[in-house]
């Protein structure tokens, strides 16, 4: 009998989980379930678990059973205090040739790239990034399911599906928001395991000597339930008024297209699309945005969608729940007024 | 003497891909090939210290002798010696058998002329991965800094550097012992004007080839197809969603248009969990 074993890394930064740790463990039961009746057929077990990294960190590790893991590996020690590079891919490497996980699954943040090549490269295995589909699918030749990973190519333009076939584990980033947040459960099942910390603050090779919090606004469209977005329609700078003020009513933030970002009008912080975020509010209103497939990926998945357009053919509306054919600067003014008269009866 | 390297890619220029609507496929004509953006920041940013410091740049770059313009591009804005790693068993490459080629390479060059910094771009844009750079870094088992923005200090005598990097949520400052590898952003440095010596120079300079046996020799296991663990198995063009409804506010009435709008998002129960009502 085997184990396959199904890894998510649980990213956390001074003590706060990033929540695509929840997302990616809600993936990887998704896997797991996929190759569950040839596994039975085989003998095979199959698990879902997590490796944590940190410092005092054992509520993440507890939390991470709520989200569906059936056992967590928890690294603790004061040298996993500030996230490094080498201590932290080292130990990563350690504990997958120790347990050797058939997929291993990381986040595609700044911190999770950093450190996602380096463990694949240590593991001498294959690493796919910024995947947006995933599955385990029957391939030919293979005896088991293997991890198809999809991720958008050359300017996203095309979807490739990539193979490991016979390294393992089969590593896949994944960015935040592509995947929904799994149910939480209040009476886990699953275990903690407490792995031997082996690197040590001499072998960090790295100090950091500071951290300097930017000033003023730290926007995270991410996570966001409401999404006022503008593109190249607004034209000028100034339709950012019109913006704030809808997104203000509806308690949002605001997201643009990148051409908004070349052009110094707004901090990249708020691109939405490829090479910038990719969100899942509630209610994401595109307004003046042609709708690349760029900008598609990186918001299609939300719950609602209203196009403001005045080009009937745009796009945009491919992916809209419902589009306004019309200049932004006339629906947008009257959208505001509707919604202060629909709050109004309410209260 | 200060000596750094930068490895750079050339690239597709992807703001201008297109792809045949006819017939799904990526048009390559017309579609200009330039030095990955990242590298060419990354690149000025050496430069930028060589003339501080004293001392020189060698760039690297793997692919097939097409890059040799690439090349040229950094002997222009300020590096010393180039060198491409071009050979057909290459080809096919992952970013592990890129970073096997690439840290054998750097290790050669450092054997040779002890280096001090090593500088690789944030990501090559065609492919958006980010892996090559902590991938070379393990190889060589060097300190790596991700997502560069500035190189505050370089300390030649007492071997280190500060650098600082920008994450998600903070800047960080942070000192690692030389040699170390930077993976940059733009705005680690701006792109200088080429001076003119550099730009007469970069018409002649002929780069350095080296192939899979030549002046070293690489494991044929660990390079091009053989080499890469990852295979594409399937491409596709993205699905198409499902388009909802199209209200025309020049014939409806902007009025009527925006109810409407609203009125569905009502219905979908979308507007009052926005709005917090009941
Ligand atoms: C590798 C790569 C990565 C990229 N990454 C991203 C990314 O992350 N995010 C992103 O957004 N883009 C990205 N792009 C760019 C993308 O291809 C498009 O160029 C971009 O999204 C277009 O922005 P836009 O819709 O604002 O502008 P446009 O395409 O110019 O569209 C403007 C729209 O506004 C409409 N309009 C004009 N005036 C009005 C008015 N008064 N009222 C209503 N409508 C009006 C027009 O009909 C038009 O549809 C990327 C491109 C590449 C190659
Ligand atoms: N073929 C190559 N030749 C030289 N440098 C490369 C090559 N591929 C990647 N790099 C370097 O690695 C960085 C990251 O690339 P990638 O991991 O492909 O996104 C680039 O910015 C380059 O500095």
């Amino acid at each position: 009998m085997a184990i396959r074993r199904f890894w998510v890394f649980i990213e956390q930064e001074a003590g706060k989980v990033h929540p695509v740790s929840w997302e990616l463990l809600g993936v990887a039961r998704m896997l797991a379930n996929q190759v569950l009746p040839e596994a039975e057929a085989a003998g095979d077990q199959v698990t879902v678990e997590g490796v944590l990294l940190g410092y005092q960190v054992e509520p993440i590790a507890k939390e991470a059973l709520c989200y569906g893991a059936d056992r967590v590996y928890l690294l603790d020690d004061p040298v996993f205090e500030h996230y490094r590079n080498c201590p932290y891919y080292q130990t990563l490497a350690y504990v997958a040739r120790k347990h050797e996980p058939e997929v291993f699954l990381m986040g595609a943040t700044t911190l999770g790239r950093d450190l996602a090549g380096a463990v694949a490269t240590a593991l001498g295995t294959g690493l796919t990034a910024d995947c947006t589909q995933l599955a385990m699918g029957e391939v030919k030749g293979a005896k088991q399911r293997l991890l198809l990973a999809t991720r958008p190519a050359f300017g996203g333009n095309i979807m490739a599906t990539i193979l490991c076939r016979q390294h393992r584990p089969q590593m896949s980033s994944v960015r935040p928001r592509v995947f929904p947040m799994p149910e939480r459960i209040s009476e886990p099942t699953g275990e903690i395991l407490k792995e031997e910390v082996l690197v040590t603050e001499e072998g960090a090779k790295a100090c950091i000597l500071e951290f300097v919090h930017a000033k003023g606004e730290s926007v995270n469209i991410e996570y966001a339930d409401v999404i006022v977005a503008g593109g190249r329609g607004l034209g000028s700078p100034e339709g950012f008024k019109l913006l704030e003020e809808l997104a203000t009513e509806l308690g949002g933030v605001v997201g643009v297209s990148r051409p908004l970002v070349d052009a110094g009008w707004i901090s990249y912080a708020h691109q939405v699309g490829q090479s910038g975020r990719t969100v899942r509010p509630k209610l994401y209103i595109a307004a003046g945005i042609s709708g690349a497939l760029q900008h598609k990926v990186g918001m299609q998945n939300s719950d609602f969608i209203i196009a403001i357009n005045n080009d009937p053919d745009a796009p945009i509306f491919d992916v809209a729940d419902v589009g306004i054919v019309g200049d932004l600067y006339q629906v947008i003014p009257e959208m505001l007024k509707q919604i202060r008269a629909l709050k109004e009866t309410a209260a | 003497m200060f000596h750094a390297l930068v490895a750079i890619k050339q690239v597709p220029d992807t703001t201008n891909i297109r792809i045949d609507p006819e017939t799904g496929n990526l048009v390559r004509e017309g579609v200009p090939a330039i030095m990955n953006p990242y590298d060419a920041h990354a690149l000025a940013e050496a430069v930028h210290w060589k003339r501080k410091l004293g001392g020189k740049v060698t760039v690297v770059s793997m692919g097939p002798p097409s890059f040799i313009v690439t090349i040229r591009e950094a002997i222009e804005l300020g590096a010393d010696r180039g060198i491409l790693i071009s050979d057909r068993k290459f080809a096919g490459a992952d970013t592990l058998a890129t970073s096997y080629v690439l840290a054998a390479v750097i290790a050669e060059v450092h054997a040779e002329d002890p280096l001090d910094l090593i500088f690789f771009g944030k990501q090559a844009i065609d492919g958006d991965t980010a892996q090559v750079g902590p991938g070379v870094a393990v190889r060589l088992d060097m300190p790596i800094v991700t997502y560069a923005v500035k190189v505050r200090d370089i300390d030649l005598q007492g071997r280190t550097v500060v650098v600082e990097r920008k994450t998600e949520r903070w800047t960080e400052v942070v000192e690692t012992p030389l040699p170390t590898l930077l993976t940059c952003e733009k705005e680690i440095a701006e792109i200088p004007f080429a001076p003119l010596p550099d730009l007469i120079r970069s018409l002649r300079y002929d780069p350095e080839i080296w192939s899979r046996e030549e002046p070293i020799e690489f494991d044929s296991g660990q390079i091009g197809v053989r080499g890469s663990p990852t295979i594409v198995y399937k491409m596709g063009t993205p699905p198409l969603p499902e388009a909802g409804e199209k209200v025309n506010a020049r014939e409806l009435g902007v009025g009527t248009a925006v109810s409407h709008a609203l009125d569905l998002a009502q219905r979908s129960g979308i507007l009052s969990a926005v709005l917090g009502g009941e």
